[in-house]
């Protein structure tokens, strides 16, 4: 008989349990809403009371023109540059956010926010229904991009910032800058859209829907009521990260990194082991990512960003959705990233210009696949950095006129 | 889709570090205009253009040359003169600028057309495939010409299209275009003398900038953009 050796994601349990408290009552500032200030979300359902948690770093200065806000991506949070609370690991975009990075604190006042339907703090299914005392699971409201952006215009505002110097994000984040500054034009100074798409692909949708289904598949998804039976469907996570983690990935950086390369040992064990080193990064990636996530909230978000389509909002046409803005663009892709491949944020582009917007659009040549927003590529790092100090010039340079 | 590298600044320009070329160019511009500059290069005019005040965008082919411009903070996207201009809507800007890329187009002449369709006015500049020293290598020598600007061989350049500036009157003449400003320069970017006759300037240009714009549409015309 063939020998398998049991796939058991999820080792840390005090990780998960942390991630769990983490929910109602994060490591993080938390703005409330309460039922006088309902959510009106796309799907008809006014959300009240409702919280986001958010992470702030620098000072606000006195005319508040130095506010960045940071949109995280699908799996990401709001602890963006500093020590996070469940894995103890770094900040996730410490490459640009830092003293002497582009996203300097000693300059900005920036901020960033768990989105709407995350579980690190801000409401979505892993959270409190204070209708019922019990956590929301399946009845969270479904939400969409526009939803997670309302959600961060009523928190900005809760912070008494008029307008933002700038919008930053990438993948599932750059839809949210997008988004900004589609819905709130005349709040967005600059917006810094990274590997990102106007709206999502049928490709994207079908990987979506692969990782939903591996969640829902496993035996300890109960519907989504998981979290009463005290166990979780960290199988059927884990599967969906792995999935998804190759589309983060290329097909050249997974042979620069692995090849065909054995893991620990010199010949195939003629079983379904993990061999190859490839096959225990990704067991690796599942198995950490099932701490330190909702498997319910990873079923929202990424229904959010299937949902995604500025175009249809706009009578089909892109271009009508950034009509006169004022707004500065930098669109930003990499030629590895077929997840988000170049040709969309080229769509992005031709909408803007049509829309008579000013917009750099550069795209990095790097092998490091959808992932390289997030990792050391320095020519990213640099316009980043440029595209920033452009806009800070032309900033102070409004505010002079005003 | 700079074709040269950089072209003898006048030694005695006042502002050394912009070519000549650059600054006759950024002349015909009024300040406070909204300018797309196609086949920027690595954004040495728009940001000579943008230090006096104008809003200047760009156009790049290459991928270096648009990840230089974006890091010196312009704003310019990845492009190709050729296929992406049909994109922008008419009377998007008040100059599109077509600096030294005419010869490196596959439809120059549509080219043309959408330039004078996007902005009201067009500031083009190409080499002069007239100038005297081209005529004499291929006369004496029975070689392409090859110059200190122009350096590729046959085999290995990006200019397609070359043309003289008498074709290129030409070319306006027959897609109706006006010519409000005609300036020859030498090999050094100097000007050639004002009054000097068409011939003069075909012979002895080195390289030729005009400033176009829209002529009124004459009733024959058959090229309506």
């Amino acid at each position: 008989m063939v020998s398998v050796k049991a796939f058991k994601p999820g080792g840390k349990p005090e990780q998960a349990e942390d991630r769990v408290r983490e929910a109602d009552h994060p490591s993080s500032q938390v703005a409330v809403f309460g039922t006088d200030q309902p959510l009106k979300l796309d799907c008809g359902v006014d959300l009240a009371p409702f919280q986001i948690a958010y992470q702030t770093y620098g000072t606000l200065n006195a005319d508040k023109s130095n506010a960045i806000l940071i949109c995280h991506a699908l799996t990401g949070d709001q602890h963006v540059a500093n020590v996070h609370p469940v894995t103890g690991k770094p900040g996730w975009w410490q490459t640009l956010v830092g003293p002497g990075k582009p996203l300097d604190p000693e300059r900005y006042f920036i901020i960033c926010s768990n989105v709407l339907g995350g579980c690190m703090g801000s409401t979505g299914p892993s959270s409190t229904n204070p209708a019922t005392g019990k956590l929301w699971g399946l009845d969270f409201p479904v939400i969409t991009i526009p939803d997670m952006v309302r959600a961060q215009a009523m928190l900005v505002e809760r912070l008494g910032i008029e307008k933002l110097f700038c919008v930053v994000g990438g993948s599932m984040g750059g839809m949210q800058v997008l988004q900004w500054s589609v819905a709130f034009p005349e709040r967005v100074f600059s917006a810094l859209a990274v590997a990102c798409a106007p709206r999502h692909s049928a490709q994207n949708i079908a990987f979506h829907e692969l990782g939903r289904q591996a969640v829902m598949a496993d035996p300890d998804w109960l519907h989504g009521r998981y979290y009463d039976e005290g166990v979780r469907p960290h199988r059927g996570l884990a599967v969906a990260r792995m999935a998804a983690h190759i589309t983060y990935l290329s097909d050249a950086a997974l042979h620069r990194k692995f090849g065909r390369r054995m893991q620990d040992r010199d010949l195939p064990t003629f079983s379904f082991d993990a061999d190859f080193q490839v096959e225990s990064y990704l067991r690796y990636q599942g198995s950490s990512f099932v701490d330190r996530f909702d498997a319910n909230s990873y079923l929202y978000l990424t229904r959010a960003m299937d949902y995604f389509d500025i175009a249809a909002d706009h009578d089909g046409v892109l271009a009508r959705a950034f009509r006169g803005t004022k707004t500065r663009f930098c669109v930003v892709s990499f030629t590895s990233d077929w997840l988000f491949p170049t040709s969309e944020s080229r769509a992005i582009v031709h909408a803007l210009n049509a829309g008579g917007a000013r917009v750099s659009f550069a795209e990095i040549e790097t092998d490091k696949g959808h992932d390289a927003f997030l990792l050391d590529v320095p020519e990213f790092i640099d316009i980043a950095r440029a595209f920033l100090q452009a806009a800070d010039k032309a900033n102070g340079l409004a505010r002079k006129e005003r | 889709m700079t074709v040269q590298e950089s072209l003898p600044f006048e030694a005695s320009t006042v502002m050394k570090c912009y070519r000549a070329d650059h600054l006759l160019v950024a002349d015909m511009v009024e300040s406070g205009s909204k300018v797309l500059d196609v086949g920027c290069g690595e954004g040495d005019l728009l940001q000579l253009l943008e230090s006096r005040g104008v809003d200047g965008r760009g156009i790049e082919l290459s991928r270096e040359g648009v990840n230089r411009c974006v890091a010196r903070g312009l704003a310019v996207v990845q492009g190709d003169a050729d296929t992406d201009l049909a994109e922008y809507p008419d009377d998007a800007f008040d100059y599109v600028i077509l600096s030294q890329t005419l010869q490196a187009t596959r439809q120059p002449r549509v080219v043309l057309e959408h330039l004078l369709r996007i902005g009201r006015r067009a500031i083009v500049s190409f080499p002069n495939f007239g100038y005297v020293n081209m005529r004499l290598q291929l006369l004496i020598h029975g070689q392409m010409p090859r110059t200190e600007n122009l350096p590729a061989t046959w085999y290995d350049t990006p200019n397609i299209h070359f043309c003289t500036i008498k074709d290129f009157v030409g070319l306006c003449d027959e897609i109706n275009v006006k010519m409000e400003r005609a300036v020859a320069l030498d090999r050094h970017g100097r000007p050639l003398r004002l009054n000097a006759p068409w011939w003069f300037w075909n012979l002895f240009g080195e390289q030729g900038v005009f400033l176009l714009s829209r002529a009124e549409k004459k009733p024959d015309s058959t090229h309506a953009a």
